[in-house]
């Protein structure tokens, strides 16, 4: 399509057409500075550090062995890794702590809140989504604070003496208790109000006719919720899940500062920067951690590629309104 | 269904969106809201479909009043101008939805979507996206969409705006036609008062959230009751100029600068005595006069053609009387140029007279 629209392009047609190299060359220009600064940074930020832990990852490169005496074992750290004992369950807990998380809070709750603030008068429902705004705007380590004051053990925590404590239940330390149930709010507390502003925003721009028919034609607000705006919103839902997913999948900073990996909350990210850069023993094994990582970069590229593959996201990208350069 | 306005009013604010606007609807008569953007015709449209809440008076369907009806259980179908067809739906789906909503049998669903559908001439689009279809076929989509659940009451919000102007001419008689046949009573929101006037069995004019006239077509426009709905129907417009209606040897005149003509009494009576008044007159209603001047009828004034706007069948010409304009419908053959003196015979028989601070007509109230 773009091809035919747009000949120019084709530095075959091109070069006929003009009959020069130069013309061509000067058509393709134009696009590649454009490409340059984002190009640059993906090449110096993404591209060489992947390759480097990849070439890291072939090593047993250690605190131990330095920068001198490392050898190179070829796929001994991925032996490693899936003979390890540890291997499954925190494959486990990042499956668990990825789909939870996501499901529950990412798109979950973003996609309930923009429904909820975009159904009750319109200065109300802004009010109601700064609120969520404000655990992605407090640094980490102050918001992983507040958390561990509501979990915290008796006679203190928020939990024990102002919410569960009245009602009668027992004052317990309710991190170890419900790890789990802590990881995940924290983590979908911040998450959240980033689909929440995607799907606010692509609520409010369907077209209002729409929202006008659909009644007419008999909706409830819940009809209308499930027949027209949720499939109208389809693209930027999807674009959530994937974009979340595959953040999800990488970070860690949260349970690092909550739980460090403690009562069975270690992630497979985690465990790379333990394995790597912080561990109890202070033997650093950058290169098994590499191997760690390069897994991650693995399973991300193929969930992105599946992800793009099955939601057809080249279906949303239009054809540009201006002509070519 | 009859449909009955009682002093209905939608205000945000200090805003009205529709003030103390009173209009009652028989049984399968077909309404036009006219007006200018803005005027509340639309908020009118909305209170009607249970859209917006009125802030104040009554709405009733038949003698029920439907106030805090939700939109849901009015039973009306309504025709947006961006056609509103959801895009993720076949024709189709489009055409059933509103059933389904009203938990209709799978059966009866498609037969009267067939059926419609056929009625309509999209009886082989069934399949596609609403993107995939013309304008036209959109709008013809959306138009069944509103009929399939078999509403009491038709409300369409102008329909034919986005279509261009040889499928709009098409449409507007099928609608009307359509509406005839089935009997449903419909209200039109349309800012084109051409639509309007042909469409409609009676029109409402509004005018920042007033009505200013509620009547059939041909009273709104042969007997306009204020100054604003004498200047809004019709066109080319009506002209207007300033005059003074003085009364001597019990012989009514209209004079300005440049003007003077006799008035029947009957149309300038109550005119007459004031300083100041608005003379209406229609461009059909002014005529050149051909031949050398002298000793023709004192309705005939002197001007000076100052500009031509050749419309095909006829031209239309502005001409200068004085330090006032009117415009005047002629037939081409007489080739008028610029600067040309011509005389104009007002057809006073057809004169209207306006009160130029209350803006009534001082002749229909």
């Amino acid at each position: 399509m773009a091809m035919t629209q747009r000949p120019v392009r084709d530095p075959v047609t091109a070069q006929r057409a003009q009959g020069s190299f130069g013309d061509s060359f000067r058509s393709a220009l134009g696009p590649l500075l454009f490409m340059g600064p984002a190009g640059f940074l993906v090449v110096a930020f993404f591209f060489i550090p992947v390759v480097i832990i990849i070439a890291f990852s072939l090593t047993d490169m250690s605190s131990s062995t330095g920068f001198q005496n490392w050898a190179w074992v070829q796929l001994e750290n991925y032996r490693k890794i899936l003979v390890h004992p540890s291997s499954g369950p925190i494959l486990w807990n990042t499956i668990k702590y990825v789909v939870l998380t996501l499901s529950l809070f990412n798109v979950g709750m973003g996609l309930v809140i923009a429904l909820l603030s975009t159904h009750v008068p319109r200065r109300t429902g802004f009010l109601f989504r700064a609120l969520w705004l404000l655990p992605r705007l407090t640094p980490s380590v102050v918001y992983v604070m507040v958390w561990k004051y509501i979990a915290a053990d008796a006679p203190y925590g928020i939990l024990n003496q102002h919410l569960l404590g009245p009602l009668g239940v027992k004052a317990t330390n309710w991190l170890p208790a419900q790890p789990w149930a802590f990881v995940i709010a924290s983590n979908g507390f911040i998450g959240a109000s980033f689909g929440m502003i995607i799907f606010t925003s692509a609520i409010e721009s369907i077209p209002r006719d729409y929202m006008i028919a659909a009644l007419v034609d008999g909706c409830s607000l819940w009809q209308r919720i499930r027949y027209v705006i949720l499939p109208m919103i389809r693209w930027p839902l999807l674009f959530v899940t994937t974009y979340q997913t595959l953040s999800l999948f990488t970070s860690f900073e949260q349970i690092l500062l909550l739980t460090d990996g403690q009562f069975g909350t270690e992630v497979w990210s985690l465990w790379a920067y333990h394995r790597a850069l912080n561990n109890y023993w202070g033997n650093f094994q950058w290169g098994f951690g590499s191997a760690l990582a390069a897994v991650l970069v693995v399973i991300g590229i193929l969930m992105a590629i599946v992800y793009m593959r099955y939601f057809r996201f080249n279906e949303l990208v239009q054809e540009p309104r201006i002509e070519a350069l | 269904m009859k449909l009955k306005l009682e002093n209905l009013t939608k205000r945000w604010g200090a805003v009205y969106g529709a003030r103390d606007v009173n209009i009652e609807v028989k049984d399968g008569e077909f309404v036009a809201l006219l007006g200018p953007s803005g005027c509340g015709k639309t908020t009118t449209l909305l209170m009607v479909a249970g859209i917006y809440k009125p802030t104040a008076g009554v709405i009733r369907f038949g003698e029920r009043v439907m106030n805090r009806v939700p939109p849901k259980n009015r039973n009306v179908g309504m025709v947006f101008q961006s056609y509103a067809l959801y895009p993720h739906m076949t024709v189709f789906e489009n055409l059933v939805f509103p059933m389904k909503l009203k938990r209709v049998p799978a059966k009866e669903r498609r037969e009267r979507a067939q059926q419609v559908a056929e009625m309509m001439g999209i009886g082989h689009l069934m399949d596609r996206k609403p993107g995939q279809l013309s304008g036209g076929q959109q709008q013809r989509v959306a138009l069944g969409r509103a009929l399939t659940k078999q509403p009491e009451l038709l409300l369409f919000d102008e329909p034919l705006s986005n279509l261009d102007a040889r499928l709009r001419l098409s449409m507007r008689a099928e609608i009307k036609r359509l509406q005839v046949n089935l009997g449903i009573t419909s209200i039109y929101v349309t800012h084109d008062q051409v639509e309007a006037m042909t469409m409609a069995d009676r029109i409402a004019v509004m005018r920042d959230g007033l009505l200013e006239a509620y009547c059939p077509p041909d009273e709104l426009y042969d007997r306009p009751a204020t100054l604003f709905v004498a200047g809004f129907v019709g066109n080319p417009p009506m002209n207007f100029l300033d005059v003074e209606v003085t009364q001597a040897n019990g012989e009514l005149r209209a004079r300005c600068l440049g003007l003077d003509v006799a008035v029947p009494a009957e149309r300038g009576a109550r005119a007459a005595g004031k300083p100041k008044v608005t003379l209406g007159i229609r461009p059909e209603d002014l005529s050149i006069v051909l031949g050398e001047p002298g000793g023709e009828a004192d309705t005939v004034v002197a001007g000076e053609v100052y500009v031509v706007e050749p419309l095909g069948r006829d031209d239309l010409i502005d001409v200068q009387i004085g330090q006032s304009h009117v415009n005047v419908l002629v037939n081409p053959g007489l080739g008028l140029r610029l600067g040309d003196p011509v005389r104009l015979k007002f057809n006073m028989e057809k004169a209207q007279f306006f009160d130029p601070e209350t803006e009534q007509s001082l002749l229909w109230r």
